[in-house]
């Protein structure tokens, strides 16, 4: 009695530090695909996510191939077509997502768990995961929405200097391509491209199951076994190559009918598992990545009204993703933006960040880190990211002290070592100078 | 930044909220333009929230939600675009800015910093009918967010040459949002088209002659008139006990003066005798058009059940893959690349039900607004079938569930409510009110809103950007 008195006080006074991280549970299923599963029994539904690696870098000679293949499973599988698919879902309230980014393909359901309504939600889930059927028709129109998507992006400013940054970023690297790939490589893409792409990364030992919600863990378990039963083992994706660095700087200037220059500056960043991630993590967020308090908002928004937005930050991807720096700003002033933001990354480097800094950061990060985690979909996403990039299942319990354990001197030889302002890419997407 | 082909599928709807979705697009960035205000959610019951109001008139109501030691804060005023008029249009978010830039007890930028350095999340946003502000924080740093939104109710200090920076930075949000984006330009067209006397005729943001020539004296008048106790409401969601709550918000916000507000003039549109039609040219790859009806909404509906009937019918027609244009037009006739119905039924003013969409290529916009009328005439003659009324109503009964995985999301739902004068605890009904919802209600909104007289379209006709848009490979630069 007297513990648990003790216990509850000391709860009081430390509310904030002994706040646990969500109790990951993981296993294989029986032909190898790993799960990842956080009991959730607060609201009555389930998110299920089976992650491929399988994403736009699988792409090849066909970009766009990744995005398609995900786009085609639900437009007819087993007995199904893209309609009854449709009802399936819509008719008990469930969610279906599929999409492909670079690393990752997902396909994902949110649902309700009440009876029948789960069993019919999985029950379509894993026929569509499963026995696609590739429909001619659909495949037809999904490329002509797509064509008509990279339409779209001719208008935007924004998405113009993305690609060209990716484009130039990456180079021979299948990252630079657009995971909604080009207008010649969308048209030449074949159902048989999908069908071959599908049969080799949809594979289970090439999958990462995450399950978040209200099931125990027996339930998870079968779950997971029944959705990717009737998946071929097939074996996990080679290892893409490493990103190349950048030589010497580069700019790129596309001029487009708008009032704003959107500048996107950078160079290739960090992998997931980079001995600098929390080094790099925390410097950028003093410097670009902390919004209206880091050093870059108050140089370019605070002090001189330059730009709406402002940011920079690390992608860490498989391989090196982007180190990113992007801001717009009327074409008038875009020499001058470039210049204070650039003049900004010269000098954290030069002076890294002061005790002061790196102390707002930590307490920043640090106390807010409950934030991360207050949601089903938030904790799902960080499972997907554990699992599909093999990160310790510990990783969630030990991010504080990694943070924690950073010090300005960390920051500064990182920042020296892995950043070369002279080195950048520069792209800058508007009109001329009125 | 995931890639979605759902997002291609739906062509960049994003403002034209589905009326089954979530609006997410507002927790994005600060100063949002809410064109349209959606919500689609009910509460599981009263019994975890509590509500209270101070001597001065402040409004608090506290909702629990033990899920995560975390606690949301939302301070809600009742003012925004729909308050102001012509010259200083876009004002309330040019103040909503302001509020960050110091105090008498606080320098430029140092809210934002405490925050910051007790971990929270922060930022505000701006409506036609609201402006609020908001912070997310461990449980136990409540008491931060009250301190520092106490202050800036009532002793915001408006310095001189931060409101000449802060224009240009609001400007450059507006050639970000609105003048380089084809679509929100034709938006905005459409909306002060659409309105000639109410004040959603003008948008969020404002235009940009007024963003340039608002003065010291203007944003002042603007803070004393609409920031005060009894014009607020407070919304706490989270890991809280809400009488502690009740107690924080008597020791920072008690001490704090009430204002004479004024009193809003009524600025009732007037009544529609015909079609409208505009076209906007603009730097554009594809065309897009844009229709709307004049319809009620919660607050001014006659009848109780039309706006729950508009709703239903916005998710017969758009609600998700298998309803009727997914089905029809993007898929079965493949005539729209993408095509959305848009309703708010929750908003101070009536309001628009838009209808939107970009014709597949080799389609005319004509052909695709032929498509959109057969769509609204089947409506009209035909009554929906039990399958669509019930998939409908499985759809908000699971969105009524999935959006208690965000606190931030269910404190919106309050805070929209009571900002806009709609007791927030019909939200508690809402379920219900679509439940009940008939085929015969839903053909009965049809026939009576979708008539032509009430009927607004905007089209976008771009001006080709590819031909002009040539990459200048300047290789080797001037970088040292």
């Amino acid at each position: 009695m007297i513990h648990k008195i003790t216990l509850f006080v000391a709860s009081l006074l430390f509310t904030a530090t002994i706040f646990a991280s969500p109790q990951i549970q993981h296993w294989e299923t029986s032909n190898g695909a790993r799960v990842y599963f956080v009991a959730a029994p607060e609201l009555p539904m389930l998110d299920i996510s089976v992650v491929f690696d399988g994403g736009a870098a699988r792409d090849g000679a066909l970009p766009g191939t990744a995005l398609l293949t995900s786009a085609i499973l639900n437009e007819g599988a087993g007995d199904l077509d893209t309609d009854q698919i449709a009802a399936k879902f819509a008719g008990i309230g469930a969610k279906f997502g599929a999409s492909a980014e670079r690393d990752m393909a997902l396909v994902s359901l949110r649902t309700l768990t009440a009876e029948p309504v789960l069993e019919t939600a999985l029950a379509t889930f894993t026929t569509v995961l499963t026995e696609p059927t590739f429909p001619q028709d659909s495949f037809e129109r999904l490329k002509k929405q797509v064509l008509i998507g990279l339409l779209a992006e001719k208008q935007s400013p924004a998405a113009l200097a993305s690609r060209a940054f990716y484009k130039n970023l990456f180079n021979e690297h299948p990252y630079s391509t657009m995971p909604s790939g080009e207008e010649s490589s969308v048209t030449n893409i074949t159902l048989d491209d999908l069908k071959a792409f599908y049969q080799q990364y949809y594979v289970t030992k090439n999958a990462v199951i995450v399950l978040v919600g209200d099931i125990e863990v027996d339930k998870a378990k079968a779950i997971a076994e029944q959705a990717v039963a009737g998946l071929n083992e097939g074996e996990a994706a080679k290892e893409i190559k490493p990103v190349m660095v950048l030589e010497k700087a580069v700019t790129k200037k596309i001029e487009h009918p708008s009032s704003q220059t959107h500048i996107l500056m950078g160079q290739p960043g960090i992998n997931r598992t980079d001995p600098d991630y929390f080094a790099l993590y925390v410097g950028n967020h003093i410097l670009g990545g902390s919004g209206l308090v880091s050093i870059l908002s108050n140089e370019i928004r605070e002090k001189r009204g330059l730009s709406y937005s402002v940011y920079s930050y690390f992608r860490p991807m498989r391989q090196l993703g982007p180190y990113q720096f992007g801001l717009q700003t009327r074409n008038e002033q875009a020499a001058e933006a470039l210049e204070v933001m650039r003049n900004t990354l010269i000098d954290f480097i030069k002076d890294g960040p002061t005790e002061d800094e790196l102390n707002a950061a930590k307490q920043n990060i640090t106390g807010g880190f409950a934030l991360r985690v207050d949601s089903n979909s938030k904790i799902a996403n960080y499972l997907a990211m554990i699992g599909f990039y093999d990160l310790p299942l510990d990783y969630l319990d030990t991010f504080k002290d990694e943070v924690n354990s950073i010090t300005t001197m960390q920051i500064k030889e990182a920042f020296a070592r892995r950043i070369q302002p002279e080195k950048m890419l520069t792209v800058m997407v508007g009109g001329e100078a009125q | 930044m995931m890639h979605m082909l759902n997002k291609i599928k739906k062509s960049v709807w994003w403002l034209l909220v589905p009326s089954l979705a979530l609006v997410w697009w507002l927790f994005s960035a600060p100063a949002v333009n809410s064109e349209t205000d959606t919500i689609a959610s009910s509460e599981t019951g009263v019994a975890n929230v509590s509500e209270y109001q101070l001597d001065n008139g402040l409004k608090l109501i506290v909702k629990e939600d033990h899920r995560a030691p975390v606690v949301v804060s939302q301070v809600w005023y009742k003012v925004g675009s729909s308050y102001e008029y012509n010259g200083i249009t876009g004002i309330s978010h040019q103040l909503e800015h302001m509020m960050f830039k110091g105090t008498e007890n606080l320098g430029p930028n140092e809210f934002s910093q405490i925050i910051a350095a007790n971990g929270g999340r922060e930022n505000a946003f701006t409506g036609r009918d609201y402006t609020a502000y908001f912070q997310t924080l461990e449980k136990d740093r409540l008491e931060v967010s009250f301190r520092l939104e106490a202050e800036r109710m009532r002793n915001l200090k408006i310095d001189p040459a931060e409101v000449l920076k802060e224009r240009d930075v609001v400007s450059e949000e507006r050639r970000m949002r609105t003048d380089d984006n084809p679509k929100s330009l034709l938006r905005e067209a459409f909306n002060s088209t659409a309105f000639v006397n109410s004040p959603y005729h003008h948008p969020v943001i404002g235009w940009m002659s007024d963003i340039q020539n608002y003065s010291l004296e203007d944003l002042n008048l603007w803070y004393q008139k609409w920031y005060a106790p009894n014009n607020a409401t407070i919304v706490v969601v989270g890991d809280v006990e809400p009488d502690a709550v009740y107690a924080l918000a008597k020791q920072y916000f008690s001490p704090l003066k009430p204002e004479v507000t004024a009193i809003l003039k009524p600025q009732l549109e007037i009544p529609q005798k015909g079609t409208r039609s505009i076209q906007v040219k603009a730097p554009a790859e594809l065309p897009y058009v844009m229709m709307g009806w004049k319809v009620p909404v919660v607050k001014t509906a006659d009848m109780a059940w039309e706006p729950y009937a508009l709703e239903v019918l916005a998710g017969i027609l758009d609600g998700g893959a298998s309803a009727r244009f997914a089905r029809e037009l993007v898929r079965g006739q493949e005539i729209a690349a993408g095509v959305g119905a848009g309703y708010g039924m929750f908003s101070r003013l009536d309001d628009v039900f838009t209808i939107a969409g970009t014709p597949s290529q080799g389609n005319t916009v004509a052909e695709l607004k032929d498509a959109i009328r057969i769509q609204l005439e089947l409506l009209k003659n035909e009554t929906v079938t039990s399958e669509e009324l019930a998939r409908v109503k499985a759809q908000v009964v699971a969105n009524d569930v999935y959006e208690k995985d965000s606190v931030f999301y269910q404190a919106l739902q309050i805070g929209m409510l009571d900002t806009i004068g709609v007791d927030w605890k019909l939200s508690d009904a809402y379920v219900d009110n679509v439940n009940k919802v008939t085929a015969e209600q839903v053909m009965s909104v049809a026939k009576k809103y979708f008539i032509d007289d009430g009927l607004t379209e905007a089209e976008l006709v771009p001006i080709r950007v590819n031909e002009q848009t040539m990459e200048k490979a300047t290789g080797e630069s001037h970088d040292s």
